[in-house]
């Protein structure tokens, strides 16, 4: 095994940028996206990492740049202190593994339960067939299916079996980072809580570290240690879960925070005032990308970006937080 | 670790069939697939057992039997069928000729889906550059005449069974690369092939594993319809005089033959015309068939 | 009292399956009043999109609707003639689908398609209907309405086309609006916004409204009424305050224990969880549906289950309160 420098964090994100091309009709000029823009992360060991955001945003991306399905056009990936870049694709894989969010469109459908839980020991060629067997069978158990669904084949279960027999297949493994990309939301409520519990179960049983995405902040707090917020690329706003929830400070965050419908009646729908729709990343907006929907918004908001300031418990990039910008009075209202 | 109520009730909750069950129900609830099996099952025994079937030799040219007609037109069953204008026995040459049509079919449709297939799939899996080369070829493809660039081929090699095979071959596989890039293209967005990229599968393993038993079902669609389609393009090379040469028996190549008779005896033309379209209504019936009994999996 | 605007009782829905009778939705009864929202709660299988359909008349040929009564402001449904029912729908009820792309045609441009809905029904100039076009996409919180018309569906984003789909269902001054999931697949700050609106809308229009969702904290917000549907029936019917904070259907309760409660559950602890699946409605069903998943469950609850509580707030249960006592004194 190699040696590892004490690095607490099992998963680092060093200003990590990934842009397309995207061609704007049949003869249009491509134009640069910026899916990825400038991320810095760093995930401490057995933490689960809340990454929230509307679609568009570029949570799914980045995911893919974990998974080294897409290379970042620029910074550094790192994995227990060593770059991804620099890893082949079958070590990678031994650390880091993905559980998707629709469990019809996970499991290959021509597939028994067997071939698909074990592929990942076939693909690296580890052990025989007793092997692969007594192993399935070890991860079935472990989420909750019985062995003898080995046989079976995915149209033949509900969206919660699945669910689990994807995660199996994560496990099997014995992966360090799980990226969980909206893994619940496709389900029936009472499923999602017994996929969750799960999730917290085997977190705790093996010390695994997630990457939880979601757009359900209810369920973000439930699960996560640490909180990032993404628009359009970049993380405006990362912190503890206490302080996020407690304590937000960027305004998108508190406009998420205030769209989270809890089953309280009484309540009424809350008035977000974020205004207009959600950019488009092909063409993002000046100064600070946020400004055309925050309500707080002032001049220098439109022109200069804001850069991160550290807070009690984490980072935020705005203006209204940053003691040497103009703005920062303003945040009284 | 996981609460045992919830194990039991899962225990107690797969009961589906599987899909193979399911296939199997579909497949014999179908009346078409289900004739078209039965009798290209039929073809197919004649032609590999012809030898022990057909009553003559096929080439056994007999001038003091020609022209003899079927039994149903008061012929005797020495010739159930017949004899040609050379005296060969008609029945034993329509049984030797289903080995032609099926070969034809079957080895054309090969080479032809092998290269479509590939064609196809690296198109819809890597896109970008390779899909335009790939799309441009499809284009080149289907703007040519297929029975004229045949005719002319033939006409310049000179006709014979290997010629026609490779010819057709080569000409008709521009529906499989359409259908298989389309298919790939979406196959290849689905979680599971992120799955399978994400442990680390290799890329022939993702095409291999993953993508291919998935789209297979459409292939075996367009497999059938281009047995036809190569069968009928045999028969119109033969007929024209410039695919399978004589003697060796071709149903076209027969009804090329009778035809100079056909005011006269009908049948002549009549019989291997009857078969050819049997066994062209046996396949599009299998291949309409099981397009129907695979799509429900495909749309779920 | 007023008469109610739609009076559903005892519809049923049958589909004919391979091997038998699937019994989607067993006899639902509900009333609805001008002005007033009803929330359709249940989770995937529970009938509640193939009852807003049955409402519309626009299930499939072979799916089998029967009702004791579906009356819409004095026209019962259930024998009305196609013609009819065209007349009523898009006019007087309007429904709005949760994949706004799917729902309108890509091949015409919004504003056609937003002028084509009024014309359908009403004798009006296009000039006129134009105008009504761009009001309402203003309404609905479009900005530069007037150059959207010439848009196609597919230069819009998700959040917009969903407006456009409220504005078009919006266009001749409905009486219901039924909505089937329409902010399931858009983001929660959409989500929040399109809620707002359509309830906004609906009070100043004084627009009757069935939301048809999965999604608790949704009816939560917005319903007055809330019919908890499961395995084709309503299990749980009552006002949004009565059900939420007293629920007394063991499911009800056991599918609020499911959901996280920021500030309420405490973080990482373990969510409660309904053990088991629906159950197949393939054939006869005799009973309570929920007993083989229920906590609570006796022999008796094979029999038929009588509906208990008051009639603003009743429910199907053969516990005289469904047991909400014990389950609050065990907590």
């Amino acid at each position: 095994m190699t040696v590892q420098t004490t690095t607490s964090a099992v998963l680092e994100l060093r200003n990590v940028t990934k842009t397309y091309r995207v061609k704007q009709g049949l003869f249009g000029k491509a134009k640069p996206l910026t899916a990825v823009n400038d991320v810095s992360l760093s995930l401490p060991r057995g933490e689960v990492l809340g990454l929230v955001g509307e679609s568009g945003c570029g949570k799914s991306t980045l995911a893919k740049i974990l998974l080294g399905l897409e290379a970042p056009s620029m910074g550094q990936v790192m994995v227990d202190g060593q770059e991804i870049t620099a890893q082949d694709r079958l070590s990678l894989a031994r650390r880091i593994q993905p559980i998707f969010q629709d469990p019809y469109s996970s499991l290959n459908p021509r597939k028994s339960i067997f071939d698909i839980v074990s592929l990942p020991l076939r693909v690296h060629g580890i052990g025989d067939k007793a092997h692969w067997d007594t192993e399935v069978r070890r991860i079935l158990d472990i989420v909750g299916l019985p062995a003898r669904v080995m046989n079976t084949f995915p149209s033949q279960m509900s969206g919660g079996q699945r669910q689990r027999v994807a995660i199996a297949r994560a496990l099997i493994m014995k992966p360090e980072i799980v990226i969980c990309d909206e893994p619940t939301s496709a389900l029936d409520v009472s499923v999602q809580s017994q996929i969750l519990n799960l999730l917290g179960d085997l977190r705790s049983e093996f010390g695994l570290t997630y990457l939880f995405i979601s757009h359900d902040l209810a369920v973000v707090e439930h699960l996560a240690t640490r909180v990032a917020v993404m628009y359009l690329g970049r993380i405006v706003e990362e912190s503890d879960v206490a302080g996020l929830f407690d304590d937000a400070r960027h305004p998108y965050t508190q406009a998420l925070l205030k769209s989270v419908l809890t089953p309280e009646p009484g309540l009424g729908v809350p008035d977000t005032q974020l205004g207009m729709a959600y950019p488009n990343p092909i063409d993002p907006p000046s100064g600070c990308q946020f400004h055309p929907r925050c309500p707080m918004a002032g001049a220098h908001c439109k022109s200069v970006a804001p850069r991160s300031v550290p807070t009690s418990h984490g980072h935020v990039e705005c203006h209204l937080h940053d003691p040497d910008s103009p703005m920062y009075d303003a945040k009284v209202a | 670790m996981v609460d045992t109520s919830t194990t039991d009730s899962l225990l107690r909750e797969i009961t589906g069939p599987t899909p193979g069950q399911m296939l199997r129900k579909r497949v014999f609830g179908h009346q078409g697939l289900l004739f078209g099996g039965i009798v290209l099952a039929i073809l197919l025994f004649i032609a590999i057992f012809a030898p022990l079937l057909a009553p003559h030799d096929p080439y056994a040219q007999s001038l003091m039997t020609r022209m003899q007609p079927p039994v149903f037109l008061g012929g005797d069953w020495e010739h159930p069928l017949g004899t040609d204008h050379l005296g060969r026995d008609y029945l034993s040459r329509l049984i030797y000729g289903a080995r032609v049509s099926l070969m034809i079919g079957a080895v054309a449709a090969l080479i032809s889906g092998v290269i479509g297939t590939a064609m196809g799939v690296a198109a819809g899996y890597f896109g970008g550059r390779v899909d335009m080369v790939v799309t441009f070829l499809i284009n080149v493809r289907l703007a040519m005449p297929v029975v004229l660039v045949a005719l002319a081929v033939v006409a310049i090699l000179g006709g014979s069974l290997q010629v026609v095979i490779v010819v057709l071959g080569l000409l008709l596989w521009d529906r499989f690369a359409v259908v298989m890039r389309a298919s790939t293209l979406q196959v290849r967005g689905r979680e599971y092939v992120a799955a399978a990229r994400a442990i680390g599968a290799s890329t022939p393993r993702v095409i291999l594993s993953e993508i291919m038993p998935n789209i297979a079902n459409n292939l075996i669609v367009v497999v059938t319809l281009e047995m036809a389609h190569a069968i009928l393009l045999e028969a119109a090379l033969s007929f024209l005089g410039l695919g399978v040469q004589p003697p060796t028996p071709s149903w076209g190549l027969m009804v090329s033959e009778g035809k100079n008779m056909m005011l006269f005896e009908p049948w002549m033309v009549l019989i291997p015309g009857a078969v050819l379209f049997l066994l062209v209504l046996a396949i599009n019936l299998m291949g309409d068939g099981l397009r129907d009994v695979t799509a429900p999996e495909n749309r779920s | 009292m007023e008469k109610p605007l739609l009076s559903v009782r005892n519809l049923t829905i049958d589909i004919p399956v391979g091997g038998g009778t699937l019994h989607a939705v067993r006899g639902i009864d509900f009333d609805l009043n001008r002005g007033e929202t009803l929330c359709i709660v249940g989770e995937s299988g529970s009938g509640k999109s193939l009852t807003s359909l049955a409402l519309m008349g626009l299930l499939g040929k072979n799916i089998d609707r029967s009702a004791d009564r579906m009356e819409f402001d004095g026209t019962e449904l259930t024998t009305a003639s196609p013609r009819t029912m065209r007349a009523l729908r898009g006019a007087r009820m309007s429904m709005i689908f949760q994949e706004p792309m799917t729902s309108l045609n890509p091949a015409y441009t919004i504003g056609d398609q937003l002028i084509e809905a009024l014309r359908l029904h009403k004798p009006v100039s296009r000039e006129a209907a134009r105008a009504r076009a761009i009001e309402l996409l203003e309404k609905v919180g479009i900005t530069a309405a007037a150059s959207r018309l010439s848009q196609y569906p597919h230069q819009l984003s998700g959040g917009l086309r969903q407006r456009v789909m409220i504005a078009m269902a919006l266009m001749c001054e409905p009486e219901l609006i039924i909505a089937d999931e329409p902010t399931t697949a858009l983001d929660v700050t959409i989500q929040a916004q399109i809620l707002r609106l359509l309830h906004d809308l609906g009070q100043e229009m004084n627009m009757a409204m069935i939301l048809i969702t999965h999604d608790l904290g949704v009816v939560a917000r917005v319903a007055d009424k809330v019919a908890v549907m499961y395995a084709g029936e309503l299990v749980e019917t009552g006002s949004a305050v009565d059900v939420f904070n007293t629920p007394l259907h063991p499911y009800t309760r056991g599918l609020l224990r499911c959901i996280p409660l920021p500030g309420k559950t405490a973080r990482g602890s373990t969510l409660g969880t309904i053990p088991g699946i629906v159950p197949s409605l393939v054939g006869d069903i005799e009973g309570c549906a929920f007993r083989t998943r229920c906590p609570h469950a006796l022999p008796a609850c094979q029999s038929a289950i009588p509906l208990q509580g008051r009639p603003d707030h009743a429910f199907r249960c053969i516990h005289e309160d469904g047991k909400r006592h014990d389950e609050e004194a065990m907590a």
